[in-house]
């Protein structure tokens, strides 16, 4: 096994690299990608070595990146677009989810749109405003479309492999906030399936689950708890649309208590979802209500005060304390 | 004459023009079979309006009038080139060999595409204004990296021209260069608004703007709209880049089934349209030039006939899909949610139905 130290912008980039060697049809599309190598470098060097006609410095219309994508699949080709920031995904959103969720069911099959789009989502870098989004559930809400979150370096590397592979169109979520952070990298194998939950720490008293930016505040909280005397599971849900329902299922049955977490606004969002299936599957398993931590039903925030929004360690910790003291 | 910078070839009368620019090669014989073309999709377009006041289709977007726009732009292809079209494309897809029957199950309900776009390369039916046209300069840029010999010509309507993606397609396609041929077909109304209310200016000098040739050409001539188109589509294969085609008709008809022409335009400005009706004057240039019979126009019309009976026949043989069809092609790989909604329908289904 060969293992590597190093960030997950470093990851993502060299997921890239091996994905546009091992196959000639993937292309990057995007603002910037090219000679300055996307705002935060993920794709530095790439048009450098792939040239021009792969790595794509594209016009400033997010729209026409993907409306040019989806042309390129039905020629055959895989591309990765870049959305520079999540708050500017919506000029593409008409693409998206008009002409990118839904060509492979109106050509009966014969299209594949295996397309990636790459964003830069949720916050905590202390950016200005439209720079901090968590856009997830519009996506995950559209059949046609697959969503993941990546946490890790490992993972950032992998799932950018398997996304580009994969015949469906995927937003692929990464935290922008976790870039800069290192961690190892298994080069050979892909530990996990591109949509598999995985069960980071494992605990006895509540399930707690999220993705992208959450799954190290989770970490934190339930060191934290470990310390207070709960023990805490916490799940990276990697697989945002669709969700790994039986890894949640086999962690809630044995804990009975599930808190959801993330940064997105909490109403008919991803964390609503993982309650709401939750109690339908493991109602007599559960000792309390499941409970979402998420963000507040208001614009994001100027970043000044962005960790009073956010789920923080306080937070959770706080959804663990209601849902270890519920009596029903 | 509507503007002195309209390429025609043709006029009203049936009488042949010079143009500096363009001249007609096509034959008597080629003329013949796009007359036959132009009167078999009209009379697809009326038999489809029948079927929707008789129930059978649940919408109809008629093409009336654009009949030599579309087969002069749809003769113009080479076999390898690919078509992006709106929902109105039908005179399109019957020069792409697409079944028309095909054209018909969007409109019947029966299926949210029709037909095979890779088998006849020719794009599924966009509704969203503009999409496709995006769409399409991205398979131009796939064309390029392949190094091929084609072309693709894109579809819009003055109503469209208004649309975001379409003057991204714009941008895209100019700095790229990409062998695309953008043909709009100003056939004065998005619905109700007038094109003036999309353009203060007209249509085809947009494209100077973004840096490729524009061309306006008379959208009820023939023989000008596949000259015009041929070449446009000659100089992107060539690396010569994108070329706006401005095809200027009428709308002859409503915008859909659905709509009712006579609360916004009036009687006598159809009128003036229906003296400048594309058949009547292909007709009138086969009459003169080539002597064409009587008997041939009759055989033609009973072609139609035929074809219209035939079309009917096979519109009301398309039953209700198989509700379980829905889950298919939803997804290219397993999506458990698919699937679960599949077992909870058949289940349904065996236990004596959904309802």
């Amino acid at each position: 096994m060969t293992t590597t130290t190093m960030t997950m912008a470093k990851a993502l980039n060299e997921g890239l690299r091996r994905a546009m060697e091992m196959d000639p049809k993937v292309l990057l599309m995007g603002e910037d990608i090219g000679k300055l190598g996307g705002v935060f470098r993920i794709t530095d060097g790439l048009q450098k070595d792939f040239g021009q006609d792969r790595v794509i410095d594209t016009p400033l219309a997010e729209s026409a990146i993907v409306g040019t994508a989806v042309g390129l699949a039905i020629r055959g080709y895989r591309a990765v677009c870049e959305m520079q920031f999540d708050g500017f995904v919506f000029p593409a959103f008409d693409q998206i989810v008009s002409q990118v969720a839904k060509l492979h069911k109106r050509s009966d099959g014969v299209y594949t749109m295996g397309l990636v789009i790459r964003l830069p989502f949720q916050g905590g870098i202390g950016a200005i405003e439209h720079h901090s989004e968590s856009p997830e559930a519009y996506f995950a809400h559209t059949p046609g479309l697959r969503v993941v979150a990546c946490s890790t370096p490992n993972d950032a590397y992998w799932m950018i492999q398997q996304a580009i592979q994969s015949d469906d169109p995927i937003i692929f979520c990464e935290p922008k906030s976790r870039y800069w952070e290192k961690g190892e990298v298994d080069l050979d194998h892909p530990a996990l399936g591109l949509y598999d939950a995985v069960v980071r720490r494992e605990g006895t008293d509540v399930t707690v689950v999220g993705y992208g930016s959450s799954v190290k505040t989770m970490l934190r909280a339930a060191e934290t708890a470990e310390a207070e005397g709960t023990s805490l599971e916490v799940i990276d849900l990697r697989g945002v649309a669709p969700i790994d329902f039986a890894t949640l299922v086999a962690s809630v049955n044995k804990t009975g208590r599930l808190i959801a977490v993330q940064e997105a606004p909490r109403t008919a969002s991803i964390s609503s979802e993982i309650v709401a299936e939750i109690t339908e599957r493991c109602f007599y398993s559960m000792r309390a209500p499941g409970m979402r931590v998420a963000g507040y039903h208001v614009p994001y925030p100027p970043a000044r005060i962005e960790e009073e929004y956010r789920p923080s360690v306080e937070r959770i910790l706080d959804a663990v304390d209601r849902v270890m003291d519920y009596e029903g | 004459m509507i503007d002195e910078e309209l390429v025609q070839l043709l006029t009203p009368e049936g009488e042949r023009v010079t143009h500096p620019e363009y001249t007609s090669t096509l034959s008597g014989e080629q003329i013949l079979s796009m007359y036959r073309d132009m009167v078999i999709v009209r009379r697809l377009c009326n038999e489809s309006t029948s079927l929707q006041r008789q129930g059978q289709l649940a919408l109809w977007a008629p093409i009336q009038g654009q009949e030599g726009a579309q087969i002069g732009a749809g003769r113009a292809l080479a076999p390898m080139d690919f078509t992006f079209p709106t929902y109105r494309e039908h005179g399109i897809a019957w020069c792409r060999g697409v079944p028309p029957e095909n054209v018909l199950r969007l409109f019947r309900a029966v299926s949210t595409g029709g037909w095979d776009p890779q088998k006849y390369r020719h794009h599924v039916p966009t509704i969203v204004l503009g999409n496709q046209v995006l769409n399409a300069v991205g398979y131009a840029m796939g064309i390029q990296r392949d190094g091929a010999d084609e072309a693709v010509l894109t579809f819009f309507g003055d109503g469209a021209s208004s649309q975001g993606d379409v003057l991204e397609a714009f941008v895209w396609a100019s700095s790229f260069n990409t062998p695309v041929v953008f043909f709009c077909q100003n056939n004065q109304f998005g619905i109700s608004t007038p094109s003036s209310t999309q353009s203060k200016v007209p249509l085809f000098r947009r494209a100077r703007g973004f840096g490729f040739p524009g061309v306006r050409v008379d959208g009820n001539d023939l023989l000008a709209c596949y000259e015009v188109t041929k070449a446009a589509l000659e100089n992107a294969r060539a690396g010569g880049g994108p070329t706006m085609i401005e095809a200027y008709t009428y709308r002859m008809g409503a915008h859909t089934t659905s709509d009712d022409p006579t609360r916004y335009r009036v009687d006598a400005e159809v009128e003036v349209w229906k003296h400048r009706d594309p058949i009547e004057r292909i007709k009138a240039l086969l009459v003169r030039e080539y002597q064409t019979r009587p008997a041939s126009f009759d055989a033609i019309s009973d072609e139609a006939e035929a074809f219209a009976l035939k079309l009917r026949d096979d519109v009301l043989a398309m039953g209700r899909p198989d509700p379980l069809s829905m889950f298919d092609n939803a997804y290219a790989e397993y999506h458990p949610l698919v699937e679960e909604g599949r077992r909870e329908m058949a289940e349904l289904l065996a236990n004596g139905g959904a309802h």
